[in-house]
C-alpha cells in the first residue's frame, strides 16, 4: 500500500521552493491525504462501529480543570484549561499570562474549586506544573502518555470560550492528526518561543481558553496538551496544535522534583555582596500590579547588562533556573545572588528565548565602579 | 506513449489498492451514512429573503409544511419569505409565530401537504461525543437548494450562553463541534440517525471573524417542543422567570436571594435564603443549572419545584411569570438591530479578518407585495405576527369541542344539582344575569353587576359562580361572541400525558383560560384569573358523559390556592328557556 503513497521526503523537496506557509499548508494536505487513505482500511473500521465516544469521554472528563487568572481586559481570556497529572493534585497546563496572579483558581469536573499554586514553569516549552490541595482525584499519567500518528483520531478536552463553569464538563472536539512537524522551521511566522515537535490537527481547538487542554486517542490515552493560540503571521491562519506528551515529560518530571522553583519559594539566604538592579545597569518598567511583568525598560549605555546583550523590552524569565514571575520577584532573587558567581538569565524577546550570561568579573568590576 | 502509459497506471493504482483494501462494515456504514444524510437533507430548508439580502436555513417538522428557523433569520427576511428545498424546488412561506428570547421561528411553508419533514427526537437524550450533523445554507451556497452536510461531535450538552448584547439569550442547548457558519442559523442539527435534535443558531465567533472556530450552538429540540403550541398562535411567544434570583453559596448550592411577593413562588411559600434542590424535575446545583430550566418553559406554564429550608423540604407546583411587560416583547423586536447578518464573508488573503460593518437596518419601508399563496395565509391584527395562525386554531379546538355537543341553544339559566363533600345536596344556578348555590348550610346569590372580580364567592373559592358563569357563556356564545378569544397555545395539564390546547377568554375585567384535551376535544380544565397576580380558582372536569345529547362533566373539582378543594359529583343538569328579548 505504501508504495502507491507519495512519501513525505520527496514532497518536502518538490515544495522546497514554494512559500514557507504554503508548503506547510500542502504538507499538512498531503499529510491528510495519506491520513485518509490509511484510516479507510485500517482505522475507519472501528470508528465507525462506535456510535458515539461517550464513554470514553465519561472516563476522561474528571481529570479535566478549568483554570481561571489574570487577564480579562479585551483579548486576553482569564481563563485556560489544565488536566490532571498526579492523584495528588497536580495539574499540567499552559503557561501564559492566566497564571500571572498569586490568586489561580482551579475548578474540578464536579464542581469543586480550589486554590492553585504555581509550582514552577518552563517558558521554552509553554508549560506550567500547579498544585492544588486534594487527593485520590482522576488523573492522566504522563509516563503512559502515547505517541501518536499522523491519521490519528483525537478527542480534544478543553474549557474553550469559558464555555463550562462550575461542574459544568469541559467542552470535547474532535478530528485526526493531520501531520507530525515542527513548528521552528516556521520561525517568523509561527511566533513561538516552543520549538519542539507539535501535531497538527484536523479539528479546530485552538481557541481562546483552550490552552492547556488535553489531547486524548480514542481510547481515553493522553497524547498531548493543546497549544496556546497560534496566529500565522503572514496569512492570518490560526494553527490548532497540540504538544506531544514525549517533548513535556522531561521537563514536567524535573517540575515534580523540586526544580524550577519560581524564586519566592527559595529560602532566605542573603549574600554580604549581592546583585542589583543599578548595577547591572537596568531599569524595568514601573511596578505598578500584584506581579508586575519583569519587562526591561530601558538599558544603562556602558553597563554590563549592555555588554551583555540585553535591549529594552525583554521580559526577564529565569535568573539561573529559577522563574521569575515579577519585578519584585526579580529583585529578590537577584538580592540572593552572589556578585562572584556568573549571571545566567533568560530572556523572553518577543516569541524568541535569550540566554545571556554576564560573567563574575564584569559584576565585580561594575561594583568597584 | 510507454510512460504516458505507465503514469496513468500509477495515477489509478492508489485509488483501486485502497479501495480493495476497504472493509466490507466499512461501506455498509458509508452507505447507511449516505441514505441518513440524504433523508435528513429533503427536509432542510435554504431560506432566502427577498433580493437575495441575508438569508439562512430551516428544517420542515410536518408534512403540512410547519418549519422551524431561528428569530433573527426572519427577522431580516420578514413575514413572507422563498424556502428552497432539495427536491429543487422553490416555495413561499409565512411566518406563523416567533420566540425572539428563544431565538426561533415557526414557519409554514405553502402549497403541498406533503412535504419531507424531520422526525424530532428526544434532545435530553443526546450525550457529549454523539455524533452530529448540521445541515443548511452556509454562506448561503444553496442557490440551487441542496444544503451543505457538516459531520461532528456533541462537544457539550445542557450549555448555558448569555444573552449576547440583544434579547436571544440561548438556554439549555446543545454544543457541537460540526462546522456551523453564517447562514447555518434557523437550520436542523440531526444525531447520527438522523433526527432532529436541535436548531442552530450561535457559534463563539470572536476574533477570528465570523467563520466556524468549532463551537457551534443549537437550541434543543425539546424546547422547542415546549413552545411548538405557543409557537402556532401566531404571536410574539415570551419566555419566564420564577419571580425569585438566585445565587450559588460556596457550598455550591443554589440559595433564594430575593422573591417577588407578587409572584407565584412567593403565594407557593418560596422565601429569601431557600435552598433551590430541583426545578422542572431536574436537579440544580448551578445557577446555569437553574436558567437553563427556566430557559426552556413558556411564561404562564407550571413547572415542579423543590426548595429546603432548614430541615424542612417543600414540594410544590409554581407558574412561571413572564420575562417582558405587556407589550415590551414587540417594542424590542421592532427595535431589534440585526443580529447576525448573513453575508458571505469575502476572505482576503493575507488580511486580518475584518469584523465586516453591520449593514444599518433598512427601513422598513414599502413592503414588496405579497404573493397571493401567503395572502391567504396572513392576517393582519395588532398584538400578532400573524393572526391568521391563532384564528385557524382557536376555530380548530372549537370545531373539536362542538362535536361533541352543540350548546348554543342553551340560552337559559343552567342549573347543577348532585352531592359535594362527603354526602352534602348541593344546588347551583348560573346564567347571564346571576348565579347562586344552594347548601344545606345557606345559600348564595349573586347578580352580575359591575366588576365580576368583585363577586369571587363563595368565600374561600376565588370565584366558584364567577367561573361556571363564564364556562356556561363560552359554550352557549362561542369564541366569536363571547368577547375577545383567542388561542394561547399548549400548556401540561394535570393527569394528561400531552400538554392541553389553551383558549383565553375575557370578558370584562377577568380573564379565563379553558383547557382542551389535545386529542378527544374535550374541555378539560378552566382557570378564571380575576387579577394579575392572584392565584386562580380552577376547575377540572372530569367523568364525562351525555346530557340530551351534549357531553357534559358528571364530576367537577374546584380548588383556590393551596388550601381550597371541593368535588361536585353532578348529578342533574337542567336547562331553562331562554331569557325573553327586550323589546
Amino acid at each position: 500500500m505504501t508504495e502507491q503513497l507519495p512519501d513525505l521526503p520527496r514532497c518536502e523537496r518538490t515544495l522546497a521552493g514554494v512559500g514557507p506557509s504554503k508548503r506547510l499548508v500542502a504538507l499538512a494536505a498531503v499529510a491528510f491525504w495519506l491520513a485518509a487513505a490509511c484510516s479507510s482500511g485500517l482505522i475507519a473500521k472501528r470508528v465507525l462501529a462506535a456510535d458515539s465516544f461517550a464513554e470514553v469521554i465519561e472516563a476522561s472528563q474528571p481529570k479535566i480543570v478549568k483554570i481561571y487568572g489574570a487577564g480579562g481586559v479585551r483579548g486576553l481570556e482569564a481563563y485556560q484549561s489544565g488536566f490532571l497529572i498526579s492523584a495528588s493534585g497536580h495539574i499540567l497546563t499552559a503557561w501564559s499570562y492566566v497564571l500571572d496572579t498569586d490568586y489561580i483558581t482551579a475548578t474540578l469536573d464536579d464542581g469543586r474549586k480550589f486554590e492553585a499554586k504555581l509550582l514552577s514553569a518552563d517558558p521554552r516549552l509553554e508549560l506550567a506544573v500547579l498544585k492544588i490541595d486534594a487527593d485520590e482525584l482522576p488523573h492522566f499519567d504522563l509516563a503512559a502518555g502515547v505517541p501518536a500518528e499522523s491519521g490519528s483520531r483525537v478527542l480534544a478536552f478543553s474549557n474553550l470560550f469559558g464555555v463550562a463553569t462550575g461542574d459544568e464538563p469541559a467542552s470535547v472536539q474532535h478530528g485526526s492528526i493531520a501531520v507530525k512537524t515542527r513548528l521552528d522551521a516556521r520561525r517568523g511566522t509561527f511566533e513561538t518561543p516552543y520549538h519542539g515537535s507539535v501535531y497538527v490537527l484536523d479539528a479546530m481547538t485552538n481557541n481562546p481558553g483552550a490552552a492547556g487542554g488535553a489531547l486524548t486517542n480514542q481510547n481515553g490515552e493522553l497524547l498531548a496538551m493543546l497549544g496556546k493560540e497560534l496566529r500565522n503571521a503572514q496569512n492570518n491562519i490560526w494553527l490548532n496544535y497540540a504538544l506531544p506528551i514525549d517533548e513535556l515529560r522531561a521537563s514536567v518530571e524535573q517540575i515534580l522534583q523540586g526544580n524550577f522553583r519560581p524564586g519566592e519559594d527559595q529560602p532566605e539566604i542573603k549574600p554580604a555582596d549581592a546583585v542589583d538592579l543599578a548595577q547591572l545597569g537596568l531599569v524595568l518598567v514601573p511596578d505598578v500590579l500584584d506581579r508586575t511583568p519583569p519587562y526591561v525598560d530601558t538599558v544603562r549605555g556602558g553597563s554590563p547588562a549592555e555588554g551583555a546583550g540585553i535591549k529594552p523590552d525583554d521580559l526577564i524569565v529565569f535568573v539561573g533556573e529559577n522563574l521569575i514571575r515579577s519585578c519584585k520577584g526579580l529583585r529578590e532573587e537577584l538580592a540572593r545572588t552572589e556578585r562572584d558567581g556568573k549571571l545566567r538569565l533568560v530572556l523572553m524577546r518577543g516569541q524568541e528565548l535569550v540566554e545571556v550570561e554576564i560573567p563574575p568579573a564584569v559584576l565585580v568590576e561594575s561594583k568597584q565602579k | 506513449m510507454k510512460r504516458l502509459l505507465y503514469t496513468l497506471v500509477a495515477a489509478m493504482l492508489p485509488s483501486v489498492t485502497v479501495w480493495a483494501q476497504v472493509a466490507p462494515q466499512v461501506l455498509t456504514a458509508e452507505a447507511a451514512r449516505v441514505a441518513v444524510v440524504e433523508r435528513a437533507s429533503s427536509s432542510t430548508v435554504a431560506i432566502f429573503a427577498k433580493g437575495g439580502q441575508g438569508g439562512g436555513s430551516g428544517v420542515v417538522i410536518s408534512s403540512d409544511g410547519y418549519a422551524l428557523s431561528n428569530f433573527h433569520v426572519t427577522h431580516e427576511t420578514g413575514l413572507a419569505m422563498k424556502c428552497g428545498m432539495a427536491d429543487g424546488k422553490l416555495y413561499d412561506a409565512v411566518i406563523a409565530g416567533l420566540d425572539p428570547t428563544g431565538d426561533v421561528a415557526l414557519l409554514k411553508l405553502l402549497g403541498r401537504d406533503d412535504f419531507p419533514h424531520a422526525e424530532m427526537a428526544d434532545s435530553d437524550k443526546v450525550q457529549v461525543g454523539d455524533w452530529c450533523f448540521a445541515i443548511g445554507n452556509p454562506f448561503l451556497l444553496a442557490t440551487d437548494f441542496h444544503p451543505t452536510v457538516s459531520y461532528g461531535v456533541i462537544s457539550g450538552v445542557h450549555r448555558y450562553q448569555y444573552p449576547a448584547g440583544s434579547i436571544l439569550e440561548y438556554t439549555d442547548c446543545l454544543q457541537a463541534d460540526a462546522a456551523i457558519n453564517p447562514g447555518n442559523s434557523g437550520g436542523p442539527m440531526f444525531d447520527a440517525a438522523g433526527r432532529l435534535i436541535g436548531i442552530n443558531g450561535r457559534g463563539s465567533f470572536e476574533k477570528r471573524g465570523r467563520v466556524n472556530v468549532g463551537v457551534g450552538y443549537a437550541i434543543s429540540i425539546n424546547q422547542v417542543k415546549n413552545f411548538l403550541g405557543h409557537l402556532k398562535s401566531g404571536r410574539l411567544v415570551d419566555h419566564a422567570t420564577l419571580g425569585a434570583s438566585v445565587r450559588s453559596d460556596e457550598n455550591r448550592r443554589v440559595i433564594v436571594d430575593d422573591v417577588l411577593e407578587e409572584s407565584d413562588a412567593f403565594r407557593r411559600g418560596l422565601r429569601h435564603g431557600d435552598e433551590i434542590v430541583s426545578f422542572g424535575g431536574r436537579s440544580v446545583s448551578t445557577v446555569n443549572a437553574f436558567k437553563n430550566v427556566l430557559g426552556i418553559y413558556p411564561k404562564g406554564w407550571r413547572v415542579p419545584l423543590s426548595f429546603r429550608r432548614k430541615a424542612e423540604a417543600f414540594d410544590v407546583l409554581v407558574r412561571l411569570r413572564a420575562v417582558h411587560r405587556e407589550g415590551e416583547l414587540a417594542e424590542l423586536v421592532a427595535g431589534t438591530p440585526k443580529v447576525e447578518p448573513e453575508k458571505t464573508p469575502k476572505p482576503m488573503p493575507g488580511q486580518p479578518p475584518k469584523h465586516e460593518p453591520k449593514p444599518k437596518a433598512k427601513a422598513h419601508g414599502k413592503p414588496a407585495p405579497m404573493p397571493e399563496i401567503v395572502k391567504q395565509h396572513y392576517v393582519a391584527k395588532t398584538g400578532y405576527v400573524n393572526y391568521y395562525f391563532n384564528e385557524l386554531n382557536r376555530d380548530r379546538v372549537w370545531k373539536a369541542l362542538v362535536a361533541r355537543g352543540d350548546f348554543s341553544a342553551w340560552q337559559g339559566a343552567w342549573t347543577l344539582a348532585g352531592k359535594v363533600g362527603p354526602a352534602e345536596d348541593f344546588k347551583l344556578e348560573f346564567s347571564e344575569k346571576q348565579a347562586s348555590i344552594k347548601l344545606p348550610s345557606g345559600e348564595l346569590k349573586i347578580e352580575w353587576e359591575g366588576q365580576l372580580a368583585n363577586h369571587l364567592g363563595p368565600p374561600g373559592s376565588g370565584g366558584l359562580l364567577v367561573s361556571l358563569a363564564m364556562w356556561r357563556r363560552l359554550l352557549v356564545m362561542g369564541p366569536v361572541n363571547f368577547g375577545e378569544v383567542y388561542y394561547l397555545g399548549t400548556t401540561p395539564c394535570e393527569g394528561r400525558e400531552k400538554p392541553a390546547d389553551v383558549l383565553v377568554a375575557v370578558h370584562g375585567d377577568i380573564e379565563c383560560r379553558f383547557l382542551f384535551d389535545p386529542e378527544g376535544g374535550q374541555l378539560v380544565a378552566m382557570e378564571m384569573i380575576p387579577e394579575e397576580d392572584s392565584d386562580p380558582c380552577e376547575l377540572f372536569f372530569s367523568e364525562f358523559h351525555e346530557v340530551e345529547g351534549r357531553i357534559l362533566p358528571g364530576r367537577i373539582e374546584v380548588r383556590h390556592g393551596d388550601d381550597f378543594k371541593e368535588v361536585f359529583q353532578c348529578k342533574q343538569f337542567t336547562f331553562g328557556p331562554p331569557p325573553e328579548k327586550q323589546p
